[in-house]
């Protein structure tokens, strides 16, 4: 594709939440817009994650989003005209003690009064839930039947197809080198093909946004924590039709339609790290979690182990708005749910940045609240 | 004859067709990573053994680049499908 010169807005970020944005951005009117992607599409974080989309929350915003997320991705085939892969089997939390089930059941009760119809379940319904599970030693259960998980590589093809439709460009090997400020407002964007005028800047560089803050001379707390996951070859449906998940028990598990199983297990101690490691370690602790969980898995192979990073931020949730640089946005720091954010993130900043009213107010997800020390710690995630 | 061909199935493990793979090309794929996640191919038990080859080939020719010059994608453990019990061991 010819290089532009020249552009509405310039996203950087070829995932979830740069490819979300551009196409809402395309709906909502302001259809001159760039993605930047300095690999290929769906080659980050979006494209190794565990694909859960979930309502069930212990914040109110996450909560909100959540459920926001719920209502787009039920109708998202039809809106974007590809699949997505969206399988809705519900998540089925695990606590394994009772101060936990009592967090669980207290986030429960914010979820239910926002509209999200989570409920405690007994060992005997979970085992309704997911046949395969034997969480003898669980001692409690939440579950949210309209929660489950999407395809992230068809969702996001999906938002960067019907995004091109709507005129969007999308450059793949681009990496954003530099951030044109003039007068304290950004105006441009320099990549290894050249460079390019913009009257807006998105950032959603994911684990990598702290440096593309940088180039606009703005410092943002964010960083990379190396999660591993693994998938098996395709068995039967039904050995674990939920998101079977669990934040002391540190893992999830999940079965793709087409019938592979998905887990992973997040890292000791969550240091930062930026290396697209895949250890031994995990591939054997994960096995051994999966035969306890799901013992009937033992002879079901193992096809392929990888690597991605949760873009982490000191409160485990996300970064969405415009910087003290006027015109530089950024959507970035989901902390590991982008992918089940990702549709509501794209949308409600696209209405920000074309005069619409969001369908959640976001002002608190501003990354200064890290210097007020307003911090929206969430309690459920692993 | 494109038709015939186009129905030819590229991966087997994840049963994508020629026709699926042309269509990935055509919408500005030019690795074999790219149309793996677009498609699936090569996500299967065999993880790309029979269909790598004939990808790199099909990008190659539609694309006018040379076949040494497409990037074969990422190759990840186990390689060859292992059982869960075994991985798992005595832990």
């Amino acid at each position: 594709m010819k290089w532009k010169n020249k552009a509405d807005v310039v996203i950087i970020g070829g995932g979830i939440i740069g490819t979300a944005t551009a196409y809402n951005l395309a709906k909502f009117g302001r259809k001159d817009v760039v993605v930047l992607e300095k690999g290929t599409v769906c080659g980050g974080s979006t494209g190794r994650c565990g694909a859960g989309i979930r309502a069930q929350w212990g914040t109110e915003m996450n909560c909100r989003l959540g459920l926001a997320c719920l209502d787009i991705f039920e109708q998202l085939d039809s809106e974007l005209g590809m699949p997505t892969g969206l399988n809705q089997g519900g998540y089925l939390l695990v606590a394994y003690s009772e101060k936990e089930f009592e967090n669980l059941k207290k986030g429960m009760a914010l979820q239910n009064g926002l509209g999200i119809k989570s409920r405690a379940v007994s060992l005997p319904e979970a085992r309704e839930i997911c046949p395969a599970l034997d969480a003898s030693d669980a001692v409690g259960f939440t579950y949210h039947a309209r929660d489950g998980h999407a395809d992230p590589f068809l969702t996001t093809f999906a938002y960067l197809e019907a995004a091109k439709r709507l005129g969007v460009s999308y450059f793949k090997n681009t990496e954003a080198t530099g951030i044109t400020v003039k007068g304290n407002k950004a105006v441009g964007v320099d990549t290894t093909k050249g460079h390019i005028d913009a009257d807006a800047v998105v950032n959603c560089a994911g684990p990598y946004a702290q440096y593309v803050a940088k180039l606009g001379g703005i410092d943002i707390p964010n960083w990379g924590e190396r999660h591993e996951a693994l998938i098996t070859e395709p068995v039967d449906p039904g050995v674990c039709p939920p998101m079977l998940m669990s934040f002391s028990g540190n893992y999830y598990i999940q079965q793709r339609p087409h019938g592979s199983i998905i887990c992973g297990v997040s890292p000791e101690g969550h240091p930062q790290d930026f290396k697209l490691r895949a250890t031994r370690q995990f591939i054997t602790h994960m096995s051994a979690v999966l035969k306890k969980m799901l013992p009937s898995v033992k002879d079901i192979r193992v096809v392929r182990h990888w690597s991605g990073l949760y873009d982490m931020t000191p409160d485990g949730s996300p970064i969405i708005g415009e910087t003290d640089v006027k015109n530089f946005y950024h959507s970035t720091g989901y902390s590991g749910h982008g992918f089940m954010l990702g549709p509501i993130a794209g949308r409600i900043l696209a209405q920000r940045l074309t005069g619409n009213k969001p369908d959640i107010d976001f002002s608190t997800l501003d990354y200064r609240r890290f210097a007020r020390g307003e911090l929206i710690v969430e309690p459920n995630i692993t | 004859m494109p038709d015939k061909e186009n129905c030819v199935i590229v991966c087997r493990c994840e049963e994508i067709t020629l026709g699926q793979i042309r269509e990935w090309i055509d919408r500005g794929c030019d690795t074999v990573d790219e149309i793996k996640r677009a498609s699936r191919a090569g996500m299967g038990p065999c993880q790309g053994r029979g269909c790598r080859d004939i990808i790199m080939r099909e990008i190659s020719k539609r694309l006018g680049i040379p076949l040494d010059q497409v990037d074969a994608g990422s190759v990840r453990p186990p390689v060859k499908p292992v059982k869960i019990g075994l991985l798992a061991g005595d832990e």
